[in-house]
């Protein structure tokens, strides 16, 4: 994803004269006006969402009105199906969705990371047997790979965490593999290999610290698709169920209001919008400078 | 090439029947099986071992599995646990549905996504060029029912123009199922658009940085002919891939399209089998999803074989 990045304010400073090495470094190193509007939401979002208990208007499921009461100064943004605050239920809400997601993101990275590197770094049969597995997971559309699961198991929060770390687990083995391979041909892991280190040795010391940056970015992009992933489950009904919310099912709930021109749902889907453009906004940034072939950012 | 055509196809009826395998084997070997779904609470042994027999589920996974899939060939799926009629008969009408809604939106987006992005990469930097990447980020990271509820609002309730859900019913008119599909199509289209229209840009952008497209700009040849003769060919493969993985996407997107607009698709029967835990009808979706889009990528990569010389010559 290459996002047209605005010109930093300054672009020039980084080439004048008579500023020293560390001046022009901290002139590259300034976030462009995109990734910082994107940091903002999401650290705005974030704490809303910690704070819910502190700074919510309302109690977590406190009847306050009539059914979709439009907004107003006693309620921001309205109330929902039941007549509970919109701005309340959309903060703890969230606490479900971004929580669940963060988990979910976790093991995915993790095990995707660990496998895809013991893929790359051991190579052979074992690379070639993970890599066939993998490829016929991902033959089937991640959605309907879920949608089995949850046929059989039913749907619950680990149950939630469970199938879709594992899925999206399959996409970071992938990044992971390719980027781990440039690595692992390179003189300092073969002289790691000729010194005897074990294969735990290489991975952790040697192919980890390099494969850092492209790995973040990754994790920032799974985060958005699994926030998308469980929020489209909850929206079909088979995610989080009732009488816990997650911004998903909230949209479902309130689906109706719609055709009485009624904006209920798309609070719910705004946030879901927001936080995923949010985070994807830090992640182009992170990547044009990964990408950038003198940007120091990443030697430092 | 006609080698490697065969093999890319049998390559892909070999992923499909490992897809298959795997759908079918997976949902046997997770905890519970459709005995224990059906009776719920009131299981008894007695009542679990009458069902296993006549449902055949005394008999070995494999020869299960061979029986689903030999009778999956001609259209058998076996019986709904939750309406006891033929899930063949429930699947393939709503199987129709769905092909309609994703062709649909297929022949609306390909088109437009190829002409954008050739638009957008003729003038790289220009106005259109920025405003179509903003919009393409946004839409890439926005769920596919707040793009649908958004064009309910104003398309439906607000202009009235079309109706808000897309039920379909044996005495309706051309132009009224046209209408009652314009909505999920247009959702359909806006979801896919973005992603391949910067795919298209982006793979066009890389073979313009070739040395031959220097050269046809030294000729004094006008950009737009650079763009249309000399470098589209060479991007045709890598846009062809995208297209078909989207095309591929549309496959899934439809699960959630269809939901918003009350769709009666295959997208639809999937999700209420889900919550009813009805196992036969949930593998019949899946493999008919799953062999779709299996479908789509070995279509892709023979198309891509078909239009790029180099990729004919074995490695």
């Amino acid at each position: 994803m290459s996002v047209p990045v605005p010109a930093p304010t300054n672009p020039d400073a980084g080439s004048r004269p008579g500023l020293g090495p560390s001046a022009r470094v901290r002139t590259r190193l300034r976030p462009p006006v995109s990734a910082l509007i994107g940091a903002g939401i999401v650290i705005v979002m974030v704490a809303a969402i910690i704070l819910a208990p502190w700074i919510a208007p309302y109690a977590e499921s406190q009847f306050i009105g009539g059914v979709w009461d439009p907004p107003g100064a006693a309620s921001w943004l309205g109330t929902d199906n039941l007549g509970r605050d919109m701005l309340t239920r959309l903060m703890y809400g969230g606490r479900n969705t971004v929580g669940i997601a963060a988990v979910t993101t976790a093991i995915a990275v993790v095990l995707g990371t660990a496998l895809g590197f013991i893929a790359a770094t051991v190579g052979g049969w074992v690379d070639n047997v993970m890599s066939r597995c993998i490829d016929i997971l991902l033959s089937i559309p991640v959605l309907i790979s879920a949608l089995m699961v949850l046929s059989v198991l039913g749907s619950s929060v680990p149950v939630l965490i469970g199938t879709i770390g594992l899925l999206e687990a399959t996409r970071v083995y992938l990044v992971a593999r390719a980027v781990a391979r440039t690595i692992a041909v390179q003189e300092f892991v073969a002289v790691a290999r000729l010194r005897g280190e074990g294969l735990a040795w290489i991975i952790g010391r040697e192919i980890l610290p390099n494969a850092l940056p492209p790995l973040i970015a990754e994790a920032g992009l799974r985060f958005c698709f699994v926030v998308l992933f469980i929020a489209s489950l909850g929206f079909l009904g088979l995610g989080i169920q009732p009488p816990a919310a997650d911004w998903g099912s909230m949209v479902r709930e309130n689906a109706q209001a719609i055709n009485f021109a009624l904006l209920a749902p798309l609070y719910p889907a705004a946030a879901i919008a927001a936080l995923t453009i949010g985070v994807n906004l830090v992640v182009d940034w992170l990547l044009s400078m990964y990408a950038r072939p003198s940007g120091h950012a990443l030697e430092l | 090439m006609t080698r490697l055509l065969a093999e890319r196809a049998a390559l892909g009826l070999l992923t499909l029947l490992a897809v298959s395998a795997l759908l079918f084997f997976g949902t046997n070997l997770l905890p519970g099986d459709v005995a224990s779904a059906l009776l719920g609470q009131e299981a008894t042994p007695e009542a679990l071992h009458n069902i296993r027999v006549a449902l055949g589920l005394d008999q070995p996974a494999w020869l299960r599995y061979l029986h689903w899939l030999g009778g999956a060939l001609h259209g058998d799926f076996g019986t709904s646990l939750t309406s006891a009629r033929s899930v063949g008969a429930q699947v393939l009408p709503r199987l129709g549905n769905t092909l309609v809604l994703a062709a649909l939106a297929a022949l609306v987006s390909v088109p437009l996504a190829v002409g954008l992005g050739l638009l957008s990469a003729m003038r790289e930097g220009g106005i259109l060029d920025r405003l179509i990447s903003m919009l393409s980020l946004v839409t890439i990271s926005v769920p596919e029912f707040f793009v649908g509820y958004v064009l309910t609002l104003v398309f439906a309730v607000q202009l009235g123009w079309l109706p808000s859900l897309a039920v379909m019913h044996g005495g309706m008119g051309f132009g009224e199922r046209l209408a009652a599909i314009a909505l999920p199509v247009a959702t359909l289209v806006i979801v896919v658009l973005a992603h391949m229209l910067r795919m298209t840009r982006s793979a066009l952008l890389s073979v313009m940085s070739a040395p031959y497209i220097e050269m046809a700009f030294l000729k004094g040849l006008p950009r737009s002919t650079v763009v249309l003769r000399h470098a589209l060919p060479n991007a045709a493969a890598p846009i062809i891939a995208v297209v078909a993985l989207n095309l591929g996407y549309l496959v899934v997107g439809v699960v959630v399209v269809e939901a918003v607009f009350v769709y009666p698709g295959a997208g639809q029967l999937m999700v209420d089998a889900v919550s009813k835990r009805d196992l036969p009808v949930v593998q019949a979706c899946g493999l008919v999803f799953a062999a779709t889009y299996v479908g789509l990528n070995t279509m892709a990569d023979m198309l891509a074989i078909i239009v790029n010389p180099r990729l004919r010559r074995p490695r």
